[in-house]
């Protein structure tokens, strides 16, 4: 049972966003690995330990400065990783290098967070499987092996939906689906000499392209109401702010 | 030529987020001067079909397969799909849901064509087609131009005002054959808070944080929500507890949210919860600290203890409401 997941390398969630010549302003930005994903690869490596999985690899595909961002993933667990050495233009693009990798290692479970963080498009993990001709489930939260045969529950509007299905598949995740790793000291150690193999993408033709960026519009002052005249907050509402 | 809308149902009844999807597509198509054709699946009641209309759809496609009862990604993928190829669609919209993201991606991929999630806007047309979307979760917004000859779009909500004055469309039946390859997962059991309004759907949401101190405490929460006919919604903390059920979680990793309304009791307004809830019009923070970051980002503030502000509050609104 081979398992990929699938990492970005984006801002903390903290990150003050701006940008300058219409690019984003990295300066001062601390970057991780995508929360969503991070809770995938949790789960990949705890069925790995609970010997439900043989190997666990990471990729991200991404330019040498993304290698930091994998060398934590490693720590965390994974057993190797492979960097698509290219920027990560647009879901279609990223999704054509995972297929790309995936189609020659044959991975049994591909993971990825339900989203990247940056910008929220949360289309790669459905195009991956289109791309591959493989069931997809998102966003799941609970990921269960008995062999071949998985159980997965999605978030739906207002509750959950257990599936089943059987590998290979690809699967967008969010938590609780691990309970969060944090590397210790041998996993850090060690994660420096696991292989990180690089390899050059495959062309892809370009189907949309972000043409500007802007901030949204600073908010006005917060109207204070008195604690003990909560009803005035009411009459506001309505009259001022119309949305009652 | 035409935009396809792909309507979403619950148990064979519309969703609110549709009626607006089915809205932005009858405007776009009418920029475009081609036809707006919607794509209901699991719909029998003809008034709801009737209801495309109004909100603007010409025409209707009305698939009434068993086997398509249940949303499930890849047999309505491959539907919608054969149904934008028979209607010659040039965009196909979807209203943004967990599953219409999904589904948005496998289109991307069967059409050729390029997909943006979440847009807020109609599109620009005036020199090649760009959309607006939010970006970092609602920090910061990009205007992306589709090249693609197919363009697949997913709609926030409140991007246009509903329309409701459509005509009747031409409902006519629609019977995609789809491959048994498309039925590899099994839907074994569903869970849902039956009743419960939408997060996503609400007008108003109310929610509570580690402030209300325990679920013990949520009654106060729950009771202004049904004065004002609101959702609930909750910070990570109180559904990492325990004390609220996981799909109430709204911020960064939760629900993203946008109401026109949304009151936040007892949340300090980390960044992460305001990332899942900056699109919200007017937004309400009750918390008994003054620095409370979350007055920051606020429209109106009370300081004040919850326990004493709330049942105030809600004695009020029955009042007024
Ligand atoms: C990667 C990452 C992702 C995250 N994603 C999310 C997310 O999606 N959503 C989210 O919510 N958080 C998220 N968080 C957590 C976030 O950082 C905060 O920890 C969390 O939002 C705090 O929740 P809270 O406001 O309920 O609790 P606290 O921060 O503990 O705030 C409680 C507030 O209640 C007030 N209060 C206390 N008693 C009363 C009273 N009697 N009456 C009125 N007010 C009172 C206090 O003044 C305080 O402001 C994330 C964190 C990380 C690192």
């Amino acid at each position: 049972m081979k398992i990929l997941v699938c990492i970005t390398h984006v801002p903390d969630t903290t990150s003050k966003i701006s940008f300058t010549d219409n690019k984003f302003n990295s300066s001062g930005i601390q970057y991780i690995i995508g929360p969503y994903d991070e809770y995938a690869l949790a789960r990949a490596v705890e069925l790995k330990e609970a010997g439900k999985a043989s190997s666990v690899t990471v990729l991200n595909v991404g330019e040498a400065d993304t290698e930091p961002t994998i060398r934590k993933a490693l720590a965390i667990g994974a057993d190797d990783a492979i960097r698509v050495n290219a920027n990560p233009r647009d879901a279609w693009y990223v999704a054509s290098q995972i297929a790309a990798i995936a189609t020659a290692e044959k991975y049994d479970i591909i993971l990825m967070g339900r989203e990247s963080i940056d910008f929220n498009g949360g289309l790669v993990h459905g195009m991956v499987a289109e791309l591959l001709g493989l069931p997809s489930v998102s966003p799941i939260m609970k990921l269960e092996l008995d062999g071949t045969k998985a159980s997965v529950a999605r978030e739906i509007e207002g509750g959950k939906e257990y599936l089943e299905l059987e590998t290979p598949f690809v699967a967008g995740c969010q938590e609780p689906i691990a309970e969060w790793k944090i590397p210790n000291m041998r996993g850090i150690m060690s994660a420096r000499t696991k292989p990180l193999k690089v390899v050059e993408p495959v062309n892809v033709e370009e189907g949309i392209s972000f043409v500007s960026f802007e901030l949204p519009p600073a908010k006005g002052a917060c109207k204070m109401v008195d604690a003990t005249t909560p009803e005035k907050l009411l009459e506001l509402l309505k009259n001022e702010a119309k949305v009652l | 030529m035409s935009v396809l809308i792909v309507v979403e149902s619950v148990d064979g009844e519309i969703k609110k987020s549709s009626i607006e999807a089915v809205s932005y597509g009858a405007l776009l198509a009418a920029k475009l001067q081609v036809t707006p054709v919607a794509i209901a699946i699991g719909v029998q009641d003809q008034a709801a079909l009737q209801a495309l209309g109004k909100a603007g759809a010409s025409k209707v496609l009305a698939v009434a397969s068993e086997l398509l009862k249940q949303p499930q990604v890849l047999p309505y993928a491959s539907a919608i799909a054969l149904a934008a190829t028979q209607e010659k669609a040039s965009v196909v919209v979807l209203p943004k849901s967990t599953f219409s993201d999904t589904l948005a991606s496998r289109l991307a991929s069967k059409l050729k064509a390029g997909a943006v999630t979440g847009v807020t806007e109609l599109p620009d047309t005036s020199a090649g087609f760009k959309v607006k979307k939010s970006i970092y979760t609602g920090k910061a917004f990009t205007h992306v131009e589709v090249k693609s000859a197919i363009k697949i779009l997913t709609v926030a909500k409140n991007a246009v005002q509903p329309k409701e004055d459509g005509g009747a469309p031409a409902i006519e039946a629609f019977n995609p054959s789809i491959p048994e390859s498309d039925f590899k997962t099994k839907i074994t059991k569903t869970e849902k808070a039956s009743g419960d309004l939408l997060l996503t759907e609400a007008d108003i949401v109310v929610s509570g944080g580690r402030g209300l101190k325990g679920p013990e405490h949520w009654g106060i929460v729950l009771d202004l929500a049904k004065e004002l006919g609101a959702a609930t919604g909750c910070s990570k903390p109180v559904s990492d507890m325990d004390w609220r059920p996981h799909h109430e979680h709204v911020g960064q990793t939760g629900v993203k949210v946008s109401p026109n309304l949304y009151i936040a009791i007892g949340i300090s307004g980390a960044i992460q919860h305001l990332a899942g809830v900056n699109s919200s019009k007017c937004i309400v923070v009750i918390n008994k600290d003054p620095e409370a970051p979350f007055f920051k980002a606020a429209d109106y503030g009370i300081v004040g203890d919850a326990f004493e502000v709330v049942p105030k509050l809600i004695a009020a609104a029955k009042n007024y409401m």
